[in-house]
């Protein structure tokens, strides 16, 4: 029982903030859709719209071709994890996970059976009968995720749910989402302002920025063919290296000229953006470069490079080669040629 | 009976205050700061229990047994008591589903709210009830529902005040929505995900609702009902030594009364890793909230 979803067109204004300016997005059956976008993009408020906790001002939500605008949230049939403890603090974790089914009048020995094989499956059936305050942070969490997926939702609803947790639980958890995500092919939307988190869990991610999808694709192709310079500066880590547009539709920096792709600024002056393992570099007497910190990242290292002219950049080089990139190293730093880029208008720093 | 209703609102804020007084009066050294703290617990001790056994000592153990036999004391207990779970239950039938309604859609009204359920406690109740006397409708005079509905204005600051700090300690939206999300309705929110969180907060508006209905004495008086603070005023006019007895015994039956509340709540609040429920626990959660 997998289930499509489209959003069509939303809008939604906050007195004059436009928090949605024509989201659209179509979500395929048992599809896990991140939205990934700073904070006040949006993204927030499409999954509420989603959920039924806000309207739309216009636009409509459909849910296997049917649009649920009108339908009150109770009756959507949608899980949702929160970002903060949605736990029901009266209640032990078995009847927290219970609780939907209850409300769907299933009776008390079935209920307690499936709640019981959801806290199994999320690795918690031995704290089936502890309050949500005996519990970590993580298994609150894992329990909220059990609860949300007792009730077989047609939409599963993530609303940044690990981010209240620290690193590590929040690496497991991550994995168990995703694989139960997958196992139970439920069509799952998930909110984050966490690169990471949306690039390694999601089969898409879409890319918001004030209200507006700038780009929704599969993680790698978001990284190696953004769309958009915002995109490109938003996935991944980003150099920022001053350089000119030529008439020609290429751009010069670094003392070599590239192909632009994408959108061009109308100022000749311009920022080439270039990812750290998109840049040359080697040991050179009088280069145009020193290299300030090193840091190892396991098969590659990261070398930060201070450039004439107060530009700083990172570098990745295989680790094996990198002895020589010692702090204060005099080296040289290029462009790949032939290698198209980004450019976005000349930030002043 | 009246001085327990003040105890269990005033006594509150000195709760609250107390920890930091010492430090501020012995100055920098803990043996001062221990000297003033005793002599502090000793004048409030001297104040408040010497009264009581004065009164004991007036009365005279014998007078107890001669209360209960007394004509008008089990009917004036019986109405007392009556009037004390109308009130509290209406008082929380109402200011439940509009405290919540305020703190879910209207958060900008909590000061409105805040400002208008101070009123009660700022007019005399002289004033409201000759008011309410004169203005209600012709079934409801001569009734006691009558007084129980001038009582439940009189406590609805101290509901509305318990469910306040009560709802300010949940992450009220998250769990309404959670509970939305999951296919309840609003009545079964209510009903099975924030009552039984609430556990606490209407514990304390209990407590102070039957604290304040047992000890009213100027409406009941004025509203010609025979409530036991009248009672005891009455009686007092022919025997003084019954009268204070039936005072005191007043006072241990509330205090006992509250004691079973508070200890039954701690124990439901600590299985839920809440903390101990006093009878202060309304205005240690008002001061923490903010």
């Amino acid at each position: 029982m997998t289930t499509s979803v489209l959003l069509q067109d939303l809008t939604r204004a906050f007195g004059v903030t436009r928090a949605l300016d024509g989201l659209s997005i179509e979500m395929a059956p048992g599809e896990l859709v991140a939205l990934l976008g700073p904070s006040g993009c949006g993204k927030t408020t499409a999954l509420r719209i989603v959920a039924g906790f806000e309207t739309a001002d216009t636009g409509s939500v459909l849910v296997d071709g049917k649009d649920i605008s009108s339908v009150p949230a109770s009756r959507r049939d949608m899980g949702m994890v929160f970002q903060s403890y949605s736990l029901f603090p009266n209640m032990p974790a078995l009847d927290n996970v219970a609780f939907g089914l209850r409300m769907r009048k299933v009776g008390a020995r079935q209920r307690r059976q499936r709640a019981g094989d959801l806290l199994d499956m999320v690795g918690l059936a031995p704290q089936a009968r502890q309050y949500p305050h005996q519990l970590s942070g993580g298994q609150q969490q894992r329990v909220a995720l059990a609860r949300a997926l007792a009730i077989e939702p047609r939409v599963l609803l993530l609303d940044e749910p690990l981010s209240a947790l620290d690193a590590k639980v929040r690496l497991q958890l991550r994995e168990q989402i995703r694989t139960l995500q997958q196992r139970l092919g439920t069509t799952t939307l998930f909110v984050t302002h966490d690169q990471e988190e949306a690039l390694s869990m999601a089969d898409r991610v879409g890319v918001m920025r004030q209200g507006r999808l700038e780009q929704i694709a599969a993680p790698d192709e978001l990284y190696t063919d953004p769309a958009t310079a915002f995109v490109a500066e938003f996935v991944g880590v980003m150099n920022r290296i001053p350089g000119e547009l030529q008439p020609g539709g290429q751009v010069t920096a670094l003392g070599n000229a590239v192909p632009v792709r994408g959108h061009r600024p109308d100022e000749t002056a311009v920022d080439v953006l270039v990812r750290p393992e998109g840049l040359q570099m080697e040991v050179a007497e009088n280069g145009n470069g020193i290299v300030t910190t090193r840091t190892f990242l396991g098969s590659v290292t990261r070398v930060a490079v201070q450039l004439s002219g107060d530009v700083a950049v990172q570098v990745d080089r295989p680790s094996v080669e990198s002895a020589a990139l010692a702090p204060g190293a005099s080296v040289s730093v290029s462009l790949l040629a032939q290698q198209p880029v980004h450019v976005a208008p000349r930030q002043v720093s | 009976m009246a001085a327990v209703t003040r105890k269990g609102s005033r006594g509150g804020l000195g709760g609250t205050a107390s920890p930091q007084a010492p430090g501020g009066l012995g100055g920098s050294s803990p043996r001062t700061s221990t000297f003033w703290r005793w002599v502090v617990l000793l004048v409030a001790v001297v104040y408040f229990l010497l009264p009581l056994g004065a009164a004991l000592r007036f009365a005279g153990i014998s007078a107890f047994g001669s209360v209960i036999s007394e004509p008008g004391f089990t009917s004036s207990l019986a109405l007392s008591v009556r009037l004390a779970v109308i009130t509290t239950l209406v008082t929380i039938a109402l200011m439940l589903p509009t405290t919540v309604y305020v703190h879910l859609r209207l958060p900008r009204f909590r000061r409105l709210l805040e400002g208008i359920t101070i009123l009660p406690i700022v007019i005399p109740p002289v004033v409201l009830i000759v008011g309410v006397l004169a203005i209600a409708p012709g079934f409801l005079k001569g009734t006691s529902w009558l007084l129980a509905l001038a009582y439940v204005v009189l406590a609805m600051p101290f509901t509305y005040r318990s469910l306040d700090a009560g709802l300010r300690a949940l992450d009220l939206k998250t769990i309404v929505e959670a509970s939305n999300s999951l296919g309840a309705g609003w009545l079964s929110t209510l009903w099975r995900v924030l009552l039984p969180n609430l556990g606490t907060a209407l514990l304390s508006a209990t407590v102070l609702c039957v604290a304040l209905v047992l000890g009213e004495f100027t409406m009941a008086s004025l509203d010609l009902y025979q409530t036991f603070p009248v009672w005891i005023y009455v009686n007092s006019q022919t025997s003084g030594q019954v009268s204070v007895a039936a005072s005191l015994l007043a006072l241990f039956v509330t205090w006992i009364f509250l004691l079973g509340i508070t200890v039954v709540g701690t124990r439901q609040s600590r299985k839920r890793g809440g903390g101990e429920v006093t009878l202060f626990t309304v205005a240690r959660q008002e001061t923490r909230g903010d």
